[in-house]
């Protein structure tokens, strides 16, 4: 058997695809038959130092795989699966595991310490392999290198995999010793150093206490430190990454180190090799992050129960780390504008300076102005791109008082620089500085406008022009109309841009169609930008966005007809219609929002319905998606004409109900049923069957993204809503659904925001989900059925409002259901409400609240409730 | 580790549009959701939508010019699609503007809900009533919306347009709410202290207020003003002041308080507002006005200068058929133009029409008000008024000519309470 494993084994990796097929099926039919066999036989092959190590690296392959997957649902059926195989396999396994980080073929060792750190994920939880911490440490006492580096990379996963939460501190205490001792500059073997640094960064984590210890904190620090200064690249750009992490870990016990900090970077940024130099830049870029979030958090004000005061560290270090970073503007790489992916010192270093404008403000601007002033003409393209660079950076975060009298005096340059400099990445970068200002320091709530009427038709002279340039620049040009338009969003009918509307809309139809509109996101910028203009046009230039309608539709229209296409051709087409259907869906949206424009718009609907349901019949999730959200729009621009379309629609609309997969296509699809059910009100009865019974199925499924469930609740409220007391027949099974969800979610202990936000998002569909179906019942004869879930519903108001942790939402939505209660079931709920525990604090404290919506929602409540309890 | 994921993209748009499009659409969801349960709730069954932006009252001729008002009124039957009486409905939007301007006001004038005259004492006034002062001066509707505020007078013209601390009353960032978070405040403009005093709430923040109660606008009119600030001193750029009035239950007390308190502006007689009524458009029963001597300059109605005629004078509107009606829903007819004179004067069907009453032409039968005789005297300006004279004004001008209700005959109509706790009467509720 074992030598037939190796065999399958390497054949799984053969280049010759029947071998390769056959093999991976064979390794499938033995997992299916044997599990526990399997598994061993896969940790033997990898201990087995005689096996070549192709057979050995993808024996731990398969062992990771069959412990962890992407898919939540998945991981947990590996995590069960495991916890349920025999003791003495799991035993032995694992100590064929333990056995292999002493191998001398590194690939093996190394494997098989992500497999280790896999298992322990999930025993220690368990409180299970408790031997385990003992017997890594045991090895670092162990004088072979490679075992010491080995354990070390496996403490390393371990503190990536495991929650600090299930390790003792004494056990922390023994892992950090060893973990630094190894980083030490008087560990001989690099391999361990590395390995230690890197170990390090991971279990940071877990060095909380030992933090907040000033020895071990100044023990600690020192070695990292000195880590930097490493001969080996690798090591020194790990220690880097180390900073990194501490830097936003551990802010607040920072202030000692920092000047030295400021000198191992300032040095690292100017000398070293551009890997190492980019992680002392991102130290910095972190320190903004975390200084924009304390200083957001408590807007300056701190009090002594601030959680973390702000050290103002930037605004300390400003005078030094502001030219250290502007010498990095001038290390561009060629051609790096077309590079997607490039990242260099000269854009981390721009990166960084825009952070620390956020961060300081006005002070940024006077060290950054010579600079500026210095370069801006200089015959190398280099210092005038910088130049350029530097500028652009700063415009978010500085006042614009400061910046206004600036911008004013550069427009003029900019807009010249973008129609002559000769070079490429200056214009590229002067026409994101120009989208940069348009941005921050344009629109109607700036004092001093910086775009009059008279500048603006120069503005766009050079905009339009500067779109028929190379793609990258063009794309550039595209950005800065977008938020050029969007400035003028609420001016109303006033716009200065009216005048220019349709040469605006020419022009951005005529990049769409550049040939080289495929290359630098330029179609897509165009696009975009094209529904930016049509989202800020007035009344005025309704009739030209109206014209655009059958433009964007025969646009569609012959994307659809394109026959035999290659799977290339085929990807272009997709991503194409995708960008129509969302063109198509902003238009629908603001045609539809306004009756004047609504009723001419209309008279395309048939034909834009038509074209929507050929595109669901291609394959592809991101135009689904875009189809589905602007069906939603046609619906709601629609009403209840469009139940003519729902026969047609209506598979599509299951199909992406069905679609689990791609979640967000299902999301949106919920949400297109919620605007079915308020056009189409009680016409929506015929297909209520089949949406209901696909909602509750993907409700059932814990296959199902959890994000999409909370909607679903909602859509709930909505078809209730829609259908009244015809939704009686869903009561029976929605109903238990929606208790036991309630139940769930009032006590979910939320571990942390984002388990917290989930939560009150669930809590959120779940109220309006009552909501609904309590108004849906209202004046029914049928009321009395919602009876007996009345204690229910008051018991989960109960609770949450005892929990204290929901969020204005759901304290909106909460009260607004125990008006619904009161309104719906009348004197049948005024009992019921007294009985309840805590209605009336909870409906004072509504009262009381601060924000208008929780406020009027109680006051409707209030009212409510006082008739159920008068009459 | 990976150069950081969150710092490439800045020289790319930070939000890709896509991402836009569906946050766009996830708000618009959410707000209709909001909008349908608070329709349920009978807080927003309104099918409002406002003009973007109105002309400027600097406008030369801003009557003839008014954007057109593409307003449906809520109506108080569940009704999805607007009714089809609503005048701007099929009108085309190009051609006709004059035309739909006319349509327009006479539209506003018929949002506003006319209190009848008082005629006689309505049963039960100290239970189900409310009483305040009317302060002198145009009634209007004012309309916060898409950042500026607009007061229309009775008639449908601009008043002022202002920035306000009402929501959405201003373009301020920090209190921008949804853009169609706009509010309708029933007012009367005092010239005097150049104050709105607010009288009623149609609309708060898009909430419809038209199926609440009177009790309920009240208090809703007062907790919102307050929590707003928008009855605070105007500044700069906040030039007219709103201001609300007190109002009183309708007892000895209340009635006192409210005829003879005193109050910060000029009283033009007294209102009266049934507890239980809805907001009800046009001319209603359910809330009253009445004026005396003592707390109205305007007891007897003036003419066009100013001056109170000899004789009683109405306004009439004139039919196809010649007949002369007043605007109540069915009309009164008080009589008829005869073919050849109108011939003659060049009148047309709709024309609004002043005539006087001689002392002898008109008389009491059997608690109506008959007219014998009317003498024509002037075609009334469209611009100054759009509809005729009501019945009950044309009677409470009759009796205060005649014998006037007193304020002496109010308060005796009061009983004190004397524990009577017979079940209150609800009016137009849907319990």
């Amino acid at each position: 058997m074992a030598m037939e494993v190796t065999q399958i084994l390497l054949n799984a990796q053969s280049v010759d695809g029947s071998i390769r097929k056959h093999a991976e099926e064979s390794l499938k039919q033995f997992q299916e038959q044997n599990l526990p066999a399997f598994l061993l036989s896969l940790s033997s092959e990898l201990a087995n130092n005689e096996k070549p190590v192709d057979s050995r690296k993808l024996a731990g392959l398969i062992l990771k795989n069959a412990l962890d997957a992407k898919e939540q649902h998945r991981k947990n059926e590996l995590v069960q699966r495991w916890l349920a195989l025999d003791i003495g396999v799991k035993a032995q396994i694992k100590a064929y595991l333990l056995q292999t980080l002493s191998s001398p073929v590194p690939d093996a060792r190394s494997t098989a310490s992500q497999v280790i750190a896999k298992i322990a994920g999930i025993e220690l939880p368990q409180k299970q392999w408790p031997e385990l911490i003992g017997s890594l440490l045991s090895n670092i006492h162990q004088l072979q290198p490679h075992v010491k580096q080995a354990t070390l990379e496996t403490l390393g996963y371990f503190c990536e995999e495991v929650s600090p939460q299930v390790v003792d501190q004494d056990q922390v205490n023994k892992i950090l010793t060893a973990v630094v001792q190894g980083m030490n500059a008087s560990e001989g073997s690099t391999d361990v150093r590395l390995a230690a640094t890197r170990a390090l960064y991971n279990a940071l984590g877990f060095a909380q206490a030992n933090f907040s210890n000033d020895m071990e904190r100044d023990y600690i620090m020192r070695v990292v430190c000195e880590a930097t200064l490493s001969p080996v690249v690798k090591i020194r750009q790990a220690a880097f990454e180390c900073l990194v992490a501490i830097s936003s870990t551990y802010y607040e016990k920072l202030a000692s180190y920092m000047q030295d900090i400021f000198n191992i970077t300032a040095k690292a940024v100017r000398e070293d090799e551009e890997p190492v130099a980019l992680q002392a830049i991102e130290f910095w870029s972190s320190i903004c992050d975390e200084e924009i979030d304390i200083l957001d958090e408590y807007g300056g004000d701190f009090t002594a129960d601030s959680d973390i005061p702000c050290f103002y560290f930037i605004k300390q270090a400003l005078p030094a780390l502001v030219p250290m970073l502007l010498e990095t503007l001038l290390k561009q790489e060629e051609d790096q504008d077309q590079d997607e992916g490039a990242w260099n010192l000269a854009m981390a270093g721009g990166t960084c300076l825009g952070l620390v404008a956020r961060t300081v403000g006005d002070d940024v601007v006077p060290l950054v102005m010579p600079f500026i002033e210095e370069n801006i003409t200089k015959p190398d393209w280099r210092q005038r791109e910088a130049a350029t660079y530097a500028f652009g950076s700063i415009l978010e975060g500085p006042s614009p008082d400061k910046l206004t009298r600036i911008v004013n005096v550069a427009l003029n340059f900019m807009l010249s620089a973008l129609m002559k400099d000769p070079n490429n990445h200056v214009k590229d970068t002067t026409a994101w500085t120009l989208g940069r200002i348009f941005e921050f320091l344009h629109g109607s709530t700036m004092e001093t406008p910086i775009i009059t009427k008279e500048n603006c038709q120069q503005i766009l002279t050079v905009l339009l022009q500067s779109m028929k340039d190379v793609p990258n620049v063009a794309e550039k040009a595209c950005g800065a109309l977008y938020f050029l338009a969007q400035g003028f969003e609420d001016v109303g009918s006033a716009s200065p841009l009216s005048p220019y509307c349709q040469e605006i809309i020419q022009a951005l139809l005529a990049v769409t169609h550049r040939e080289d509109a495929g290359e630098s996101r330029l179609r897509t910028a165009a696009y975009e930008t094209l529904n930016e203009v049509v989202r800020c046009s007035t009344d005025e230039t309704a009739p030209i966005v109206m014209q655009l309608v059958p433009v964007i539709m025969m646009e569609l229209h012959q994307t659809l007809e394109a026959q035999k296409l290659s799977s290339d051709e085929r990807e272009k087409q997709s991503e194409l219609q995708g960008l129509l259907c969302g063109c198509l869906q902003v238009i629908i949206q603001k045609l539809g929002a306004s009756e004047t424009t609504k009723y001419a718009f209309l008279q395309y609907a048939d034909q834009i319905m038509d074209l929507f349901l050929r595109v669901f019949a291609c394959r592809n999730a991101t135009v689904h998606e875009e189809a589905m959200l602007a069906i939603g729009a046609l619906a709601y621009a629609t009403g209840a004409n469009f139940v003519k379309y729902m026969q047609g629609f209506y598979p599509y609309l299951e199909m992406g109900l069905q679609n689990f997969e791609e979640y967000q296509v299902c999301a949106i699809t919920v949400g297109v049923v919620g605007d079915l059910c308020r056009a189409l009100e009680d016409k929506i009865l015929p297909f209520c069957d089949g949406i209901m019974t696909q909602l509750l199925k993907d409700l059932s499924s814990n296959q199902l993204h959890r994000s999409v469930k909370p909607p679903i609740f909602s859509c709930f409220g909505d078809i209730a809503l829609a259908i009244g007391e015809n939704f009686e027949k869903y009561l029976i099974y929605a109903m238990p659904m929606l208790q036991s969800a309630a139940e769930l979610s009032a006590h979910a202990a939320a571990a942390d925001d984002e388990m917290l936000e989930y939560t009150n998002q669930l809590r959120n569909g779940i109220l309006e989900a009552y909501s609904g179906i309590l108004q849906g019942f209202k004046n029914s004869p049928k009321t009395q059925l919602l009876l007996p879930y009345a204690p229910h519903v008051l018991q989960f108001l109960d609770t949450l409002y005892n929990e204290k942790d929901m969020d204005d939402t759901v304290m909106k939505t909460a009260i607004g259901v125990l008006g619904d209660l009161a309104d719906t079931l009348g004197s049948h709920a005024g009992p019921l409400i007294n009985r309840s525990v805590s209605s009336k604090d909870f409906l004072e404290e509504c009262l009381s609240s601060d924000d208008h919506l929780i406020k009027e929602s109680a006051d409707w409540a209030k009212l409510a409730i006082s008739r159920a309890i008068a009459g | 580790m990976a150069p950081h994921d969150l710092r490439r993209p800045f020289k790319r748009p930070a939000i890709s549009d896509q991402q836009r499009r569906r946050e766009l659409a996830l708000l618009r969801q959410a707000q209709q959701r909001s909008d349908s349960h608070n329709r349920a709730r009978q807080l927003a069954s309104s099918l409002l939508s406002l003009p973007a932006a109105d002309q400027p009252p600097s406008s030369p001729e801003p009557i003839l010019e008014d954007q057109p008002i593409q307003i449906e009124p809520a109506s108080p039957e569940p009704e999805p699609e607007p009714p089809e009486a609503a005048p701007t409905r099929d009108l085309n939007v190009v051609q006709a503007s004059k035309l739909r301007g006319l349509e327009a006001r006479r539209w506003f004038a018929r949002q506003l809900m006319l209190p009848e005259w008082m005629i006689d004492v309505p049963p039960y006034l100290d239970r189900d009533w409310y009483v305040f002062a009317r302060p002198a001066g145009m009634r209007c509707f004012v309309v916060s919306s898409n950042g500026t505020t607009v007061s229309r007078l009775r008639n449908g013209s601009v008043l002022h347009q202002f920035p306000s601390l009402l929501p959405s009353g201003a373009r301020r960032k920090d209190l921008s709410g949804p853009a169609h978070s706009y509010c309708i405040l029933d007012c009367i403009f005092h010239e005097p202290d150049q104050t709105y005093y607010v009288i009623d709430m149609v609309c708060w923040r898009g909430y419809s207020l038209y199926d609440c109660t009177a009790e309920f606008r009240f208090f809703w009119l007062n907790s919102k003003l307050a929590e707003t600030g928008a009855c605070g001193p105007p500044a700069a750029y906040h030039k007219y002041r709103f201001s609300v009035i007190p109002i009183y239950d309708c007892d000895q007390m209340g009635l006192q308080a409210a005829y003879a308190g005193v109050v910060p502006h000029v009283k033009d007689g007294l209102l009266f507002y049934n507890k239980h009524a809805h907001y009800q458009t046009g001319n209603t029963p359910l809330a009253l006005v009445w004026k005396d001597e003592f707390s109205s300059q305007y007891f007897l109605d003036t003419d066009g200068t100013g001056q109170v005629p000899a004789q009683q004078q109405v306004v009439l509107e004139l039919q196809d058929d010649g007949k002369l009606t007043t605007s109540d829903d069915p009309p009164v007819v008080f009589g008829c133009m005869d073919g050849e004179f109108l011939q003659k004067s060049n009148l047309r069907p709709g024309n609004l029409l002043r005539f006087a009453i001689g002392d002898e032409s008109a008389r009491l039968h059997d608690g109506r008000l008959e007219i014998l005789d009317l003498q024509f005297v002037a075609k009334v300006n469209p611009r100054s008024r759009a509809f005729a004279d009501s019945y009950s004004k044309v009677f409470f001008q009759y009796a205060a000519r005649h014998s006037p209700l007193r304020i002496e005959d109010l308060i005796a109509s009061i009983q004190p309470n004397l524990g009577d706790n017979s079940k209150t009467t609800d009016v137009d509720m849907d319990d």
